[in-house]
């Protein structure tokens, strides 16, 4: 199975693989990103294809995607919640955001651990993890659903009353 | 003369100083001035990622003055003072330079040992008494020289993957993985195959295969010995013996005119493993999986172990005397020219010398070798399955060995050739000789390790030892001389082909006075002109060169590139 890249994204890679001159394989970074912006999550299909286009053995880019939890594996829900959980955040209650988040989606997260950081609702639509420090550190507890940027959020059932499509 | 010099610095190691080429790595320099530098992901053959941390020393130069300040004298022999660093540096990817100092002991050196193997230590499992690699293990070795008497980790140790199948000859303990790399590199870099690599890097980093894929190229064992801990182990070997308790024979592979250097490891007359033995004019470090596994055959139920004598369509069990006066008595009922030889290059250089006379004393109208190709590799493996096709053309005077079967089965069919003494090989599998052609004939005499058509077919079948069972001397590709050397005793009443040569001469004729395998090695030294010269100890576990011939081992041709351009010791 071949991944179907869209021709623009195709040629955005290409693009960005000429900033690396010297080695292709420093592409890889970017290269997974733009991949996981497009398809939501990395897939095999997706390893082999960026290996393909850097002229890497597979192997080599699978250490990198295994290597940073940011690169997700498992395909995320429609709606793709992170929240908060440095220092700020974690004092003004974004452990209990969390679990309340979690009980509301049905979200089950016994079996997250640091490799494999994303749960998923049972019926797909929604997914959660951790994040690092979302840089608004004076508005905690804060968290990013998508690409959206939630401040001060202190009651689940509003953040995700916005997102029930 | 002048030019050499300028390209060695002098380089103080643990107070003495030597002269080393500028470039060498530390690690090295220290190996050649006899000081061990303890390590784990170094190997000379492969590139050095310095991620082990286990070969950190203690490292100078001389002083830079600050501006105006005085420059620092030498002392009488020439030799700048040299000032310390307060940090250690890694031995295996740092090179020597001029007027260097390395300390491998004093408080820093130690304490990093001791540091790092506590590291090392903290999750593994520390389960040697079940591990096959205890007793050849660098973490034991060096626990027992830089370790600490007792565990300071009070925690959890991490699980990862244990018993994984990495490939169809390999298992993978990911809990004794020591995250050096070798195995990665080894097939990244000589097996051509990258199929390894480190997934979930950090705490949990693991040795992985690529999903879908496996570890199945035929140098894959190689990885196994080049673990410096029990993380690869190999299906054929694991859990079969202890190594502390198995014989080491220093010998050569011959299933190929390579002739791979290996040690064959036996316990009480059985052998458990085959390694690759280092020699960089021949095999470097390693050797075929294929090659390596062909050995299983030698304990097989289908061993000959006695004399055969056929008698009403059936075989017999003869003693030895009994076989030899019968082949004296059925050989001295055919003129010469009915009688034709068939020998083996899979025979070493002894064996053939007698093979010749042999054929001279009987008169025999023929004699040549079986010829054995198959596809070369690319690595290692050469087109020339026979260990001794060098051997074979110099002492016997074969221009094209195999070339003459031809005209013996015409000889046989048309009823000129009457007798055949077929030597170590198996002519109706391997040279087209049908069974119905070998019973047109008088007398067929076979020698062969283990039971098979041609020995079916003979009149006289003598158990002729295999190649693990006996010593001599070969030829390979490339025009070396190397010396095979008996690792096991061959089974029940089997003799070494030189012996039953050597008794079918006395039996049908001439007396000599061969006793060893090494009074025939000085014979061909007085009769056979590129020999001249040698004796038995100069082979030595490395052989030497013997003959010029023009073929050359594709993958030390690499391994020569890779060493000319910088990126391994070699």
């Amino acid at each position: 199975m071949s991944l179907a890249v869209p021709t623009a994204l195709e040629k955005e890679i290409d693009d960005r693989i000429t900033h690396y001159p010297v080695s292709k394989r420093s592409a890889v970074l970017p290269v997974l990103h733009l991949l996981q912006h497009q398809f939501g999550h990395i897939t095999e299909e997706a390893i082999e294809w960026t290996a393909a286009k850097l002229e890497l053995e597979p192997i080599k880019v699978l250490e990198v995607v295994t290597f940073y939890p940011g690169f997700r594996q498992e395909a995320p829900g429609k709606y793709h919640i992170r929240v908060c959980r440095t220092l700020s955040c974690a004092m003004a209650g974004s452990y209990e955001l969390m679990d309340s988040l979690c009980e509301k989606t049905g979200i089950d997260r016994s079996g997250v651990t640091h490799h494999h950081p994303i749960a998923v609702s049972p019926d797909g639509k929604y997914s959660i993890e951790f994040a690092e420090c979302l840089a608004s550190c004076g508005f905690g507890p804060v968290c990013m659903v998508n690409d959206d940027f939630h401040e001060k959020v202190s009651d689940a059932d509003s953040l995700l009353s916005q997102y029930s499509k | 003369m002048s030019e050499a010099k300028t390209d060695l610095v002098d380089v103080q190691i643990d107070g003495v100083w030597h002269r080393f080429p500028k470039g060498t790595r530390m690690i090295e320099a220290c190996r050649q001035a006899g000081v061990e530098v303890p390590h784990y992901c170094y190997h000379p053959k492969l590139t050095s990622p310095g991620n082990c941390r286990m070969c950190l020393v203690e490292m100078g130069l001389p002083p830079r003055p600050a501006p105006g300040a005085e420059a620092p004298e030498p002392d009488e022999d020439g030799h700048l003072p040299i000032s310390w660093m307060p940090r250690p540096v890694i031995a295996c990817a740092n090179t020597v330079g001029p007027n260097m100092g390395i300390r491998t002991t004093g408080p820093l050196t130690e304490e990093c040992r001791k540091g790092v193997m506590e590291f090392l230590l903290a999750n593994h499992p520390l389960d040697c008494p079940i591990c096959d690699q205890a007793g050849e293990c660098s973490l034991q070795e060096f626990s027992v020289e830089h370790g600490k008497g007792e565990s300071r980790f009070r925690e959890q140790k991490v699980k990862k993957p244990k018993n994984v199948d990495v490939g169809p000859r390999i298992r993978l303990d990911d809990e004794r993985c020591i995250m050096c790399s070798r195995c990665i590199r080894f097939t990244d870099e000589i097996a051509d195959d990258p199929v390894l690599g480190f997934t979930d890097r950090g705490s949990h980093t693991v040795l992985t295969v690529y999903p879908g894929r496996e570890l199945a190229n035929n140098y894959s064992l190689n990885t196994v010995d080049i673990c410096p801990v029990g993380a690869l182990t190999s299906n054929d070997f694991r859990f079969q013996m202890r190594v502390w308790f198995m014989r080491e024979t220093h010998t050569i592979d011959t299933n190929c005119a390579t002739g791979c250097n290996i040690t064959v490891f036996s316990r009480q007359n059985k052998i458990y493993r085959i390694t690759p033995r280092q020699n960089n004019e021949v095999n470097s470090d390693w050797m075929p999986d294929s090659h390596r596994l062909n050995y299983h055959w030698i304990e097989s139920e289908a061993r000959l172990t006695d004399p055969l004598v056929k008698e009403g369509g059936h075989h017999r069990i003869a003693d030895w005397s009994e076989a030899l006066a019968t082949a004296a008595d059925r050989l001295s009922s055919l003129k010469g020219g009915e009688i034709a030889v068939i020998a083996s290059a899979r025979m070493t250089n002894e064996e053939l010398l007698l093979v010749k006379r042999l054929a001279k004393q009987l008169k025999a109208g023929h004699l040549d070798t079986v010829a054995r190709t198959g596809e070369a590799d690319g690595y290692l493996i050469s087109s020339d399955r026979n260990p001794n096709t060098n051997g074979a053309k110099l002492i016997l005077g074969l221009e094209n060995p195999g070339s003459g079967i031809a005209a013996i089965q015409r000889g046989i069919e048309e009823g000129r050739i009457k007798g055949l003494l077929v030597l170590q090989e198996n002519i109706v599998d391997e040279a087209g000789f049908s069974p119905e052609l070998l019973g047109k004939l008088d007398f067929l005499l076979s020698t062969y390790p283990i039971a098979n058509a041609t020995a079916d077919a003979s009149h006289l079948v003598l158990p002729g030892a295999c190649w693990a069972e006996k010593s001599g001397t070969m030829i390979n590709a490339t025009g070396r001389l190397q010396r095979l050397n008996k690792a096991v005793d061959a089974p029940g009443q089997t003799f070494e082909p030189w012996e039953i040569v050597r008794d079918l001469i006395q039996a049908t004729g001439g007396g000599n006075g061969v006793h060893a395998v090494t009074d025939i090695f000085k014979q061909l030294t007085a009769e056979v002109e590129a020999f001249a010269g040698l004796t038995w100890g100069q082979i030595g576990d490395l052989g030497l060169p013997l003959l010029e011939t023009d073929v050359t081992i594709p993958l030390l041709e690499r391994e020569k590139q890779r060493i000319a351009s910088g990126l391994i010791v070699g």
